[in-house]
């Protein structure tokens, strides 16, 4: 029982790992770099698995198994301690953390070979693994919020790691200002949660909650806190209004962008809405706004994704729609296959972006698809790995995107909050999906070369970061088979393994496939897969057989096409309504006002007052004697005057 | 016996003599005597009280009274002649520079 006695092991080795490179580092050579990153974050691996083994012998009354380490703060009757608990969900997610971390990481030792802020990147990576192990660990609110703010810094630092780049810092910039209006509302649900139960602990604000009655009223104040923390997720994963950070975020190096803005960080917001179902599960408007956030999000950003040039911006919009399919997942109740989407989409999409970024390095670092074409046959270890990880992204039948993703479109149309618009949303978005994604594959590895193929030097990537496209290919392919059993009429492992954490939900998601396994099989590869399949036929015949047909069609439909390559002109509004009124607040009132006038004008104005007192006073000091004589002699009588005023 | 305020009222009168002539003359020279004239006032007060209040301290005082205006007498007279030397003037308005 050591790693589930001492749990602060897991987050503590990476952090550990941080400290050394940072601090220790700047006479290391690459190696000792490497075995301190990939050496941490590797040991927190294998006390996860060891953890594993651990949880698997607990009785089912100790779980979640929770663990106060010290008293952080208490203040009148609020008390929060620095306590850690383990149950099914945090296994899940420690496992995609750690395991997914480590792979990314041995990438990153190949991909950023060249890069002269090596060590400060693998010092920031150890210290992102450090925050987002804290945040899955967490057993009360508070302690995870810690996590929270402290992966929103490591992406912060991260985005802008090329920091003499403008756009990069920029990007970095509006990262962290975007993801600060969802912590707000996030800090604000919790204060009310602190009102209300009077504690942050999982244990008793779930307790508490379970006990009340679901609300009908849409202005409950359990409503109240549900909304206030579905801004937090929506700010961390990326969901409308709050999505705008995330392509953005792709200036940062590309191990990164598969980290943080695909794997772990932005799936923070589906695990905290899940971590919270039981609060969800008693507001079912709010459970109604997190399925309705995720399906539009889903299609919103699908659509995006469909005319982006940029390779990494595909899979930045692609990122943010499957985001969208987890929230509509939980907010149709099907907590568990909301997570498990979560888990395959780490898989899969990590592996899309190492991927990206194979072909990137290939390439010298070119990002636009329109110069690349014909890639498959120079770099055919990327392109392989590439082709599974799209077929699990579109949802073709066998990989694991496909029982994740269908398992919830499977409870959107028939769950407890099922509803055939979001479901028709839903379908029409895996079409879309399979459409930008094979786009990107046909674009990039088929065709003719559209590059200068005299100067630019070819090249597979080495071992280092092939390895773990081909372990994460492994995974993507066969990810999602715990859910095998749907197809036979059984049980997912997967959502059987998470269902103690889920208990709230009225009706279990796989209902329909205990009662028929036939029926559900026909769910299954019924409208998803035929829109999945349509998709990617019609990015064959107009990437492939047709490869002058994009652009016709662009030109017919030009205010189409300039609406959806703007990105809805999202920005710009953003940037009318909010950014530029604020801008010109806090430079005309604020700073050229207030603080030019008001602050400035106190502070020089007692220092102007007292320097031209002092040059009047200046002058007594005339250096005639007998004045100074005056002087005394009128001091003398003065008092004299008061010693006998005063003794009278 | 002559009563005590005949005493303070002549040390009271040289003391307002010898500040007039120290704010109002320009000879360097007369503003020194102008200060020995207050110090012998302050003198005949202490003496005064002494007797008068039966007690020795006074007297005791006018003795350091005398010393020090000794020793300021040596080293004023010093400066006066330095002055004069520099100067060749004892005007006193002329000595002015210790000033902002």
């Amino acid at each position: 029982m050591l790693v589930l006695q001492h749990l602060w092991i897991i987050p503590l080795l990476p952090m550990l790992g941080a400290a050394a490179n940072g601090m220790f580092g700047k006479r290391w050579a690459r190696t000792e770099t490497n075995a301190v990153a990939l050496g941490s974050t590797g040991l927190a691996f294998l006390a996860t698995c060891e953890l594993l083994r651990e949880f698997r012998l607990l009785s089912a009354g100790q779980i979640p198994w929770t663990h106060s380490y010290f008293t952080w703060i208490t203040a009148g009757t609020f008390r929060a301690d620095y306590a850690l608990q383990v149950d099914q969900l945090t296994l899940v997610m420690l496992l995609v953390v750690t395991g997914v971390g480590w792979l990314i990481h041995l990438y990153s030792t190949g991909y950023m070979a060249d890069d002269t802020g090596y060590r400060r990147f693998f010092s920031y990576l150890n210290l992102f693994m450090f925050f987002m192990l804290t945040l899955v660990l967490a057993a009360n609110y508070l302690v995870l919020f810690v996590g929270w703010e402290g992966v929103g810094l490591c992406s912060y630092l991260l985005v802008g790691f090329w920091f003499l780049k403008k756009t990069a810092t920029d990007a970095g910039n509006k990262a962290f200002w975007v993801n600060r209006i969802g912590d707000f509302g996030f800090l604000l649900g919790l204060f009310l949660m602190f009102r209300e139960f009077g504690s942050l602990d999982f244990a008793s604000v779930f307790g508490r909650a379970a006990t009340m009655p679901s609300e009908t009223a849409a202005h409950g104040v359990l409503t109240a806190i549900c909304l206030l923390l579905l801004a937090g997720a929506t700010g961390k994963s990326a969901q409308i209004p709050l999505y705008v950070w995330l392509p953005d975020a792709m200036e940062g190096p590309t191990p990164v962008s598969a980290l943080i803005h695909a794997a772990t960080m932005v799936a923070a917001g589906v695990y905290m809405v899940a971590r919270s179902n039981v609060l969800f599960l008693h507001a079912p408007a709010a459970m109604k706004a997190v399925a309705v956030i995720g399906c539009v999000t889903a299609l919103f950003a699908a659509t995006i994704a469909v005319v982006q040039t940029d390779i990494k911006k595909v899979l930045a919009y692609s990122t943010i729609s499957q985001l969208g399919y987890m929230f509509l997942g939980c907010g149709v109740g099907a907590f568990g296959a909301g997570i498990f989407h979560l888990m395959t989409h780490a898989f899969f999409k990590a592996l899309l972006f190492l991927g990206a970024g194979s072909v990137m390095h290939a390439m010298s670092g070119e990002q636009d698809m329109r110069r690349m074409g014909g890639l498959r046959k120079a770099i055919p270890w990327t392109y392989g790995t590439m082709v599974a990880a799209a077929l699990a992204l579109s949802g073709a039948p066998g990989f694991s995107g496909f029982f994740s993703k269908d398992e919830i479109l499977v409870a959107v149309r028939s769950g407890p909050y099922a509803s055939s618009l979001l479901y028709a949303i839903g379908v029409l978005t895996a079409g879309l999906t399979a459409f930008y994604i094979f786009r990107l594959i046909f674009l990039t590895f088929h065709g003719a070369p559209r590059y200068d193929e005299h100067h630019q030097h070819v090249h597979e990537s080495p071992a280092n970061m092939l390895f773990p496209l081909v372990v994460l290919g492994t995974l993507s392919v066969g990810g999602g088979w715990f859910a095998a059993p749907l197809l036979v009429g059984g049980a997912n492992y997967f959502d059987k393994f998470l269902a103690p954490v889920f208990s709230g939900v009225r009706v279990a998601p796989a209902a329909e496939a205990a009662s028929g396994g036939a029926a559900f099989l026909a769910a299954l590869l019924g409208a998803p897969v035929i829109a999945g399949l349509a998709g990617f036929l019609l990015a064959w015949w107009f990437y492939i057989r047709r490869p002058d047909l994009p652009q016709r069609v662009a030109a017919s439909l030009d205010g189409l096409y300039t609406l959806v390559a703007g990105k809805y002109f999202v920005d710009e509004l953003y940037a009318f309504v909010i950014v530029r009124p604020l801008l010109w607040i806090s430079t005309q009132v604020l700073w050229h006002g207030i603080d030019e006038h008001v602050i400035d004008g106190t502070v020089n104005g007692v220092a102007h007052d007292l320097d031209a007192s002092g040059d009047r006073l200046r002058h007594l000091n005339s250096g005639n004697t007998r004045t100074y004589a005056v002087w005394v002699v009128l001091g003398a009588v003065a008092l004299t005057t008061v010693l006998v005023w005063a003794t009278r | 016996m002559v009563p005590i305020s005949y005493y303070i009222t002549l040390s009271a009168i040289l003391f307002g003599l010898g500040v007039a002539g120290f704010v109002f003359k320009r000879n360097i020279i007369t503003i020194f005597m102008a200060i020995e004239l207050m110090l012998n006032a302050v003198n005949l007060a202490f003496v005064a009280f002494s007797r008068a209040l039966g007690q020795l301290q006074g007297q005791v005082f006018v003795f350091f009274v005398i010393v020090v205006a000794a020793a300021e007498a040596a080293v004023g007279l010093g400066i006066v002649i330095l002055i004069a030397r520099n100067r060749k003037s004892l005007n006193v308005e002329r000595v002015n520079l210790l000033k902002l």
